[in-house]
């Protein structure tokens, strides 16, 4: 594995906070959408598109690519920031999102728009098509990874243990999970609607592998990934603990932040804090390059 | 001539710009409220979207009577299914592309084949859902419900008609699927509007064509009947909130005094309300139709209006329908 650097992974840091900033700018000129999701997951999508992940902005059907799927599709908001960061359409796009004609939907349709590799929206669907594009590269003898990103709600669907028992069973160590560890539902904290714990332990008893990590240290992200390669008998599930609404603080672990977008004044309350922290990586970053 | 239908009891100022919006999933929370005050049996179950159906206020008030069941639909409608075995009259609430949507089989087979006496509420069906795009908006519900033996389908018009809705499949014994949707749509049925199941409602009279329409579609049905009988073709309107069972006696009535009959729904053309009306035409009283509806695609983001105008739906699109079914009178 390459080594990261602390200068690495500052800059990522500050990728991060832009995505932030990109969501808030898009939810409030959507008027609509998720915010708590995409706020949580902006370290985890950085890493993915701009470290871990084999991938080809200018060919995005390239055939070696590692694939990301995503399962909880109401986050797409941060994949859409962190695909147009990393060049995969003009940063201008972002603000058609959940707009009439975009491709950017509400719900990521993987026809809309390139390097999207399913449709998602209702929730426990996605980690069974990770799986088939799993199968697919073992009967091809194919090497890329399959990264599939879930939620920790969509546990609550038997569809998502019908699939974690397969993939278990069937040794599929290509495959790699990174579950928004948040805590939080829709109509409230996990543990109090539908309660999943102790939830590693249930991964550990359908033959998975399982990595607990702070879902906002991107070295740690970065490592659990290549931890996850070098696993070659099991798939591995790295539990990404998270806080919903990262970087806002009127937005951070409140469930009512869900599915939910910020008033244009509330939106500049957000995108100030949010270019706080900017400043305050960019002064590290400084520092670092003396 | 005076033409809306006394009878029907509408709102004085039908096209005035003073009709009041509400969403008609308000009309599903707001009757259940009602039912628990009177019938300890009704219980409400909810997947992880408690707020978004209405059902929040119940669960606040009967919290022993409310079973929140997390994102897990199909356990939903087996759960209910044993809720009903019980004596119980449970209410399954969740957006239909979930419920009846993921739980289609769960519903075909404890539910309807076994007669259990559930009620589906099934909310932010159309694409008035909007921005969340194309895998929230439910325009297959109606046509997976319709099929199945020993279920009843009510779309309701409006937040008024959906209570009734509501009030009346508790009443009934047997599955009911009630479907609502999201969106604030004009409120323009009364108290006093007849709601019965199996029944459809002359809202306006008319002798050349008629307009037979369900849920969001009603009242732009109407607003095309008054835009038509400024070109000078009277237009009768009827509301037919019961898809299953279907009111065959309106309709073929209607066939018969117009001559030619459009459809309007906010659902897929094919399955849908259009489909029903057909079925009951064909065999017994066969006359040109139009059918306004989603034309056989997925929807996608955008403001209801927005899409309403892109797939068809608009007032415009009815008129024109009505233009075209009375031209073809004729025969081709
Ligand atoms: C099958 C299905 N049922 C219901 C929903 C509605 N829904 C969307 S997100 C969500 C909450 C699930 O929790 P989680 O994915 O953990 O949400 P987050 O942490 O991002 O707030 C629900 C119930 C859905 N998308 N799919
Ligand atoms: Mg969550």
């Amino acid at each position: 594995m390459l080594t990261v650097s602390d200068l690495d992974i500052l800059e990522l840091e500050a990728m991060a906070n832009t995505i932030r900033q990109d969501i808030i700018r898009m939810l409030v000129s959507a008027g609509s959408g998720h915010a708590g999701g995409p706020l949580g997951m902006a370290e985890v999508f950085t890493a993915l598109y701009f470290r871990v992940m084999r991938h080809n902005p200018d060919n995005p059907d390239w055939e070696e690519r590692d694939r990301l799927v995503l399962s909880n599709g109401h986050i797409c908001a941060v994949r859409y920031a962190a695909m147009a960061r990393s060049g995969y359409f003009p940063v201008d796009e972002l603000l058609t999102y959940r707009k009439i004609d975009s491709r950017l939907q509400g719900h990521p349709h993987n026809l809309s728009l390139p390097g999207l590799e399913n449709t998602g929206g209702p929730l426990g669907q996605g980690l069974s098509q990770a799986i088939g594009r799993c199968l697919a590269a073992r009967m091809d003898d194919k090497d890329y990874r399959v990264y599939c990103a879930m939620s920790d709600g969509e546990h609550d669907e038997g569809q998502t243990w019908e699939a974690l028992m397969f993939a278990g069973n069937h040794k599929l160590r290509n495959l790699t999970t990174l579950l928004d560890r948040n805590n939080i539902q829709i109509d409230g904290h996990t543990e109090d609607i539908f309660p999943l714990e102790p939830l590693r332990a249930k991964y550990e008893a359908v033959k998975w592998h399982v990595i607990e990590i702070d879902g906002h240290n991107i070295r740690q992200i970065i490592e659990a990934c290549g931890e996850a390669k070098a696993v070659y008998e099991k798939p591995t599930a790295i539990i990404c603990h998270t806080i919903p609404g990262k970087g806002v603080d009127y937005m951070e672990n409140e469930p009512e932040w869900h599915g939910k977008a910020p008033s244009a004044e509330m939106g500049e309350r957000a995108l100030e804090q949010l270019h706080a922290e900017g400043e305050r990586i960019r002064n590290g970053i400084a520092k670092l390059r003396g | 001539m005076k033409i809306v239908n006394q009878d029907a009891h509408l709102v004085e100022s039908l096209f005035g710009n003073d009709v009041k919006k509400a969403a008609t999933r308000d009309g599903y929370g707001q009757a259940l409220l009602e039912l628990a005050e009177t019938d300890p049996d009704v219980v409400v179950l909810s997947a992880d979207l408690t707020e978004s159906t209405r059902t929040l206020e119940f669960s606040k008030r009967y919290p022993e009577r409310f079973i929140e069941a997390g994102v897990a639909e199909q356990n939903m409608a087996g759960m209910a299914a044993g809720l009903a075995f019980e004596g119980k009259i449970p209410f399954v609430s969740s957006f239909a592309v979930f419920s009846p949507g993921r739980n289609w089989d769960q519903i075909r087979v404890s539910i309807c084949y076994s007669k259990a006496n559930v009620k589906i509420g099934g909310s932010h069906t159309g694409l008035t859902t909007g921005g969340d795009g194309a895998t929230h908006q439910a325009l297959e519900d109606i046509a997976m419900m319709r099929c199945l033996p020993n279920m009843v389908v009510l779309a309701p018009c409006d937040v008024i008609e959906t209570k009734k809705a509501t009030i009346a499949a508790a009443r009934h014994k047997g599955p009911v699927y009630i479907r609502f949707a999201r969106d604030k749509t004009p409120v323009f049925t009364t108290d006093k509007t007849p709601f019965e199941i199996g029944k459809a409602v002359v809202f306006r009279e008319g002798s050349d064509a008629a307009i037979i329409a369900c849920g969001t579609m009603v009242y732009p049905a109407l607003q095309a009947s008054e835009e038509l009988a400024a070109l000078g073709l009277s237009v009768m309107v009827v509301d037919s909130p019961s898809i299953k069972p279907i009111d065959i006696e309106t309709i073929v009535a209607s066939a018969k005094d117009t001559g030619a009959i459009v459809t309007c729904e906010e659902h897929q053309i094919y399955g849908g309300l259009g489909g029903a009306v057909a079925e009951v035409l064909a065999a017994r009283f066969p006359v040109p139709q139009e059918f306004v509806g989603v034309n056989d695609t997925f929807g996608e983001s955008g403001e209801p209006r927005e899409l309403w105008d892109k797939y068809g739906l608009t007032v415009d699109h009815i008129v024109k329908a009505v233009t075209k079914a009375v031209a073809r009178k004729g025969g081709y």
